[in-house]
């Protein structure tokens, strides 16, 4: 299977990865490569059968109560921020 | 003999007894990695002082006589773990300043138990990889080399800075994860003993996420007998971890000296795939040979859709690395790009210069996978696929109680000996990868040294939580084989 | 009503369907521990799993779940008894794990409906195609930095209902019904405070037009309107656009747009090459939800009373018109002081008396019904005065009005005012008979055919006695008198 340029353009945008126009071609012939070997699954028959969930996990989704129990803990959640201003996380400016 | 050189299970002794003090063992390992990781490269970040101060604890605790299971015993600690206070990086540029503010469950159990952290090992970046070539930390040396031959051998992968560290004494034992084989396939190629439990067996949270429906963390040791102490620690129900198990874990150390009579092992047709080299084929042959010679009843099976395994793995592992990577952004921890335009700008800056070439890869390929139109052909198809997979395992336990089969198709190649095409790389994965999609637990144990002197594994691979049979067998292939082969490069021993 | 656009093509229809996120009332938020309380510092009710940390798992919160079903089963919906969550990818600086947890391909909550009344007293279904729970995103701040746009993450994993009308809707003034209607059942249920000022609820609104009979055309959507009012607005300005763009012989093209109210325009929010495609897919870190029949039949024993059903049962229990049960039962807080003062009196009186004085003078001071100065107790204590004759209905008003400003009880005014009607028939036929004596030109012309001047009378009498006289009493002794 072959990928073509812009296919690789829109999915490394989709994927915000920046690729120069260089990689854009490496990662196209690739990424093409190994499309091409997973389509070795076109062969399995799948009719009927449903997509595995939670592997070896049969039990139900286990619920919390609904307590405040975390939170409260700005200086940890700011601790590793490249870039703040006071209280807040900050971006480039966005216009909306 | 070195302190070095003891097991877990000889040291959590002679630290009871007081035939040393868990001061001079920590000092002994911090010792020798000083001396050695220079050169292996083993650990990202060595936390000597730590490790040191926590000996100077445990000691107290041992005197006191309140010290649990694993006080005192010296690990390393996969960079893929949050450690609390400590850098923890997954291998990543994009997280060579990230310290987290929070202990992995998996890691504060081993605290809790009294282990002693030595630092943080290297790994593939964000565990992707099979020979610990991608870590932005540089490459992991295999401390094992071919007889008469100095070239540098790959330790494997992902876990590969456990696997050396174990291996070349550097650490007693120490964690690993396994996403599609990244804890059994290091292990073989470390000649060390590997353990990836059952899906769910050991708490995700605060492990850095890889495939979240395949990644699992287990012990790294050399002994079996190691594994079970380890992983009798680490395991357990987490409520923080909705995929963790809330099932009662056992006493796998008991499980080490269990009768093997009777117990029925699987051998799979599939795992003998055109061009395996008649050398691995005779190391699974001895292998069938000791455990039936141990009292087990050896039966062939059929996993048909073996061949399909790693076609799976690299749909859907891939996709889910794709969503689980996009919070690596610049903008609350890791490294952010300067001088970004845009708040586009700075994710593609950051992004492109933080994350490596195999994990671009493999975010790209996932986010093709997921995209519009071919969700149902790709992701879809896979997780039908794994049905069938796991629908193979199934019926495979209805005759017998486990598999044998290889570890990996090779032993330890040579860094230059790379494959260009990363196809190729990830047929390393072959035999690990269908037991990882579907959730079984499996285990690599060392058996011998191929005619190049490097060490081959095989692989043993259980029921849903029946790691205990997998302890059983293991150990019984391990007094079998007496597999005491060293690396020429560990503690003590450097050349 | 019919709402029609007449263009030099012909007439055009308008086909609205509206996405409603609606913040459920917990403690907690939907997959994290975190408070979710209003109004907080900047980033203290985050969670490291809502700030989307390495290693971090979402758990969900049971009473998210409950509120999702309630809400389903307030909305007469199929309730599925499996559901999933999937993760929608995309990058944003106000989303920190890189998606949102949601349900895409398994909602919680199926098909239901909802009915609406419109001015002209019809009355139309409106389809409700899903319910489903997901994450909230976080705040951005655009106006505190030249350069920078700061991030809050305070209301990020907060959770929220997305509930998703049919494209059912016809006219602007149906739009605000829905609304309307849907927030009156979120409050009663308990589910969602429905302050739309507050974010609390937000709607997006799908709008197309056709020529009747037409299949679909294509439709835009207007994000994140924050007011009943912004909607049936919206709605009108795109529609008309949308016209304007066809009948000009361009297409409508699919896309998100954003009201702008002082504008008074709706404009596009995103380029086209910036298509979005959410990859969604099952999110790994959380099991399918599945919960039991029982305990869903458990939440719909408990369920309140709703307001349509109430609306029926006032009309039956009180015997008061549809119009008023209506008004009454508007909130939750006006139905249940409704039915305090009504309890064991004539409901019709406490309905008249309850949307007539009492809330004008609630209007009049600002009070909201639960700040009301004169509470059930004392309006029920007012309307005993009027039925057992201690006061009449003109005395009552005042007496009412006095509550309001100094919260005594009735009995307390009318006490103190000397207030008391009089019955005593003495008092009254000396009055009458004063008002006869000198009144004598007018008791005239009234013996002479002035029939209306009867009133006159009645007033007078009631003048001399300080309005206290019993109404019926001064009739019949004036009547006996004047017509005798």
């Amino acid at each position: 299977m072959s990928l073509d340029l812009a296919t690789t353009r829109r999915i490394a945008k989709l994927a915000r990865i920046g690729l120069n126009d260089q990689e854009t071609e490496a990662v196209r012939a690739q990424l093409g490569g190994i499309l091409g070997w997973i389509e070795i699954l076109n062969e399995v028959d799948v009719e009927g059968i449903p997509p595995m969930i939670g592997t070896s996990m049969n039990t139900a989704l286990a619920q919390r109560p609904d307590v405040v129990t975390d939170g409260n803990c700005q200086e940890k959640v700011l601790s590793n921020a490249p870039d703040r201003a006071g209280p807040f996380f900050t971006v480039p400016k966005v216009v909306e | 003999m070195m302190l070095t050189d003891l097991t877990i299970a000889q040291a959590v002794e002679g630290l009871r007894k007081r035939d040393f003090s868990a001061t001079e063992l920590t000092k002994a390992h911090t010792g020798a990695i000083s001396q050695l990781n220079g050169r292996l490269n083993a650990y990202i970040t060595v936390t000597a002082d730590k490790a040191e101060a926590a000996a100077a604890e445990a000691d107290k605790a041992l005197v006191a006589g309140d010290a649990p299971a694993l006080t005192g015993i010296p690990l390393g600690i996969k960079d893929l773990f949050c450690t609390e206070g400590v850098r923890t990086t997954a291998g990543s540029r994009i997280l060579s300043n990230f310290v987290p503010p929070y202990e992995s469950t998996v890691t504060a159990n081993l605290l809790k138990n009294g282990a002693i952290f030595l630092g943080k090992t290297n790994l593939d970046e964000f565990a992707m990889g099979s020979a610990n070539l991608t870590s932005a930390f540089g490459e992991v040396e295999n401390p094992w080399h071919r007889t008469g031959d100095s070239s540098v051998l790959v330790p494997g992968g992902s876990s590969g800075g456990s696997a050396a560290a174990v291996a070349a004494h550097l650490a007693m034992g120490a964690t690993g994860t396994d996403t599609g084989g990244s804890i059994r396939q290091p292990a073989a190629y470390c000649g060390i003993v590997g353990l990836k439990p059952t899906y769910g067996r050991c708490s995700r949270w605060g492990t850095i996420a890889f495939a979240s429906s395949l990644d699992q963390a287990g012990p790294m040791t050399r002994t079996v007998e190691d594994a079970a102490i380890m992983l009798q620690a680490m395991a357990g129900h987490d409520p923080k971890d909705s995929t963790s198990a809330d099932i009662a874990v056992p006493d796998y150390r008991a499980a080490t000296t269990r009768s093997l009579k009777g117990l029925r092992v699987g051998i799979p047709a599939e795992y003998r795939p055109d061009g395996m080299s008649e050398e691995l084929l005779a190391v699974w042959q001895k292998g069938i040979d000791m455990l039936r010679e141990a009292g087990c009843e050896i039966v062939d099976v059929s996993l048909p859709h073996t061949k399909y395994g790693l076609a799976t793995y690299y749909i859907i592992a891939p996709a889910e690395c794709s969503s689980n990577l996009a919070r690596y952004d610049g903008v609350r921890f890791g490294v952010r790009a300067e001088g970004a335009t845009s708040l586009d700008d700075l994710y593609e800056k950051s992004r492109h210069n933080g994350f490596g070439e195999e994990v671009r890869r493999r975010i790209l390929v996932g986010t093709y996978v997921l995209s519009a139109g071919y969700y149902d052909a790709y992701y879809l198809k896979a997780q039908k696929v794994r049905t069938l997979i796991q629908r193979d395992f199934t019926n495979a336990f209805e005759k017998v109680d486990v598999l044998l089969t290889p570890t990996a198709p090779t032993a330890a190649f040579g860094r230059d000996e790379k494959p260009e095409d990363p196809v190729q790389m990830y047929l390393n994965d072959i035999f690990t990868v269908p037991a990882s999609m579907a959730g079984q637990p499996a285990m690599s144990v060392p058996v011998t040294l191929d005619s190049k002197g490097l060490p081959l594994g095989l692989q043993l691979i259980g029921r849903h939580f029946d790691e205990e049979t997998l302890i059983a067998a293991g150990a019984a292939l391990e007094k079998a084989a007496a597999f005491t082969a060293r690396p020429d490069l560990r503690a003590g021993a450097a050349a | 009503m019919s709402y029609t656009i007449e263009g030099s093509t012909g007439t055009w229809e308008i086909v609205v369907g509206l996405e409603v996120h609606a913040q459920v009332i917990s403690h907690s938020k939907l997959f994290s521990g975190a408070s979710t309380v209003f109004g907080a510092e900047p980033n203290t009710q985050v969670s490291l799993i809502d700030a989307g940390f390495p290693g971090m798992l979402p758990v969900i919160n049971h009473e998210c779940v409950a509120q999702a079903v309630r809400t389903g089963l307030g909305l007469k919906a199929r309730i599925n008894l499996e559901s999933r969550f999937d993760r929608k990818n995309y990058f944003y600086a106000d989303l920190p794990q890189g998606y949102q947890i949601s349900q895409f391909a398994h909602p919680i909550v199926g098909e239901g409906s909802i009915g609406i009344e419109l001015s002209d007293g019809s009355t139309r279904d409106i389809g409700i195609t899903r319910l489903h729970l997901e994450q909230d995103a976080g705040k951005l701040i655009h106006d505190q930095d030249p350069k920078l746009s700061l991030v809050d993450l305070n209301r990020a994993g907060v959770s929220l209902m997305e509930i998703v009308s049919e494209p059912d809707i016809r006219t602007p003034e149906e739009a605000g019904a829905y609304l309307r209607k849907l927030r009156q059942i979120l409050r009663y249920l308990g589910t969602c405070d429905g302050n739309m000022d507050e974010g609390s609820m937000r709607a997006d609104v799908n709008v197309s037009v056709r020529h009747a009979g037409e299949p679909f055309r294509t439709r835009c959507e207007i994000k994140n309107v924050n007011s009943i009012r912004f909607v049936m607005q919206a709605i009108e300005i795109e529609a008309a656009r949308q016209v304007e763009v066809w009948e000009s012989g361009g297409t409508v093209d699919q896309e998100t747009r954003l009201f702008d109210p002082a504008r008074s325009e709706t404009r596009s929010l995103r380029s086209k090459e910036d298509a979005h495609d959410y990859r969604y897919f099952p999110d790994p870190d959380l099991l399918p939800l599945v919960i039991g029949q029982n305990w869903v039949d458990q939440l719909k024993a408990s369920l309140p009373e709703l307001p349509d059903e109430k609306r029926a049962r006032f009309q039956k229990d009180y015997g008061i018109t549809a119009y008023d049960a209506g008004v009454l039962v508007a909130e939750q807080a006006i139905a249940d002081f409704y039915e305090s003062v009504a309890k064991g009196r004539d409901g019709k009186s406490a309905a008249a008396w309850m949307t007539g004085d009492f809330f004008a003078a609630l209007n009049r001071t600002g009070k909201s019904i639960d700040e009301s100065p004169v509470g059930a107790d004392k309006l029920g204590a007012m309307l005993d005065l009027i039925a057992d004759s201690t006061i009449n209905g003109k005395i009552a008003k005042d007496v009412l009005e006095t509550m309001f400003e100094t919260g005594e009880t009735p009995l307390e005014i009318v006490e103190r005012k000397g207030l008391r009607q009089v019955t005593d028939t003495g008092a009254i036929e000396k009055a009458a008979d004063d008002v006869i004596a000198n009144n004598t030109d007018k008791l005239e012309q009234y013996r002479g055919g002035k029939d209306k001047l009867f009133g006159f009378f009645v007033g007078q009498v009631m003048k001399a006695t300080q309005g206290k006289a019993n109404p019926a009493m001064v009739n019949e002794i004036l009547r006996r008198k004047i017509d005798g």
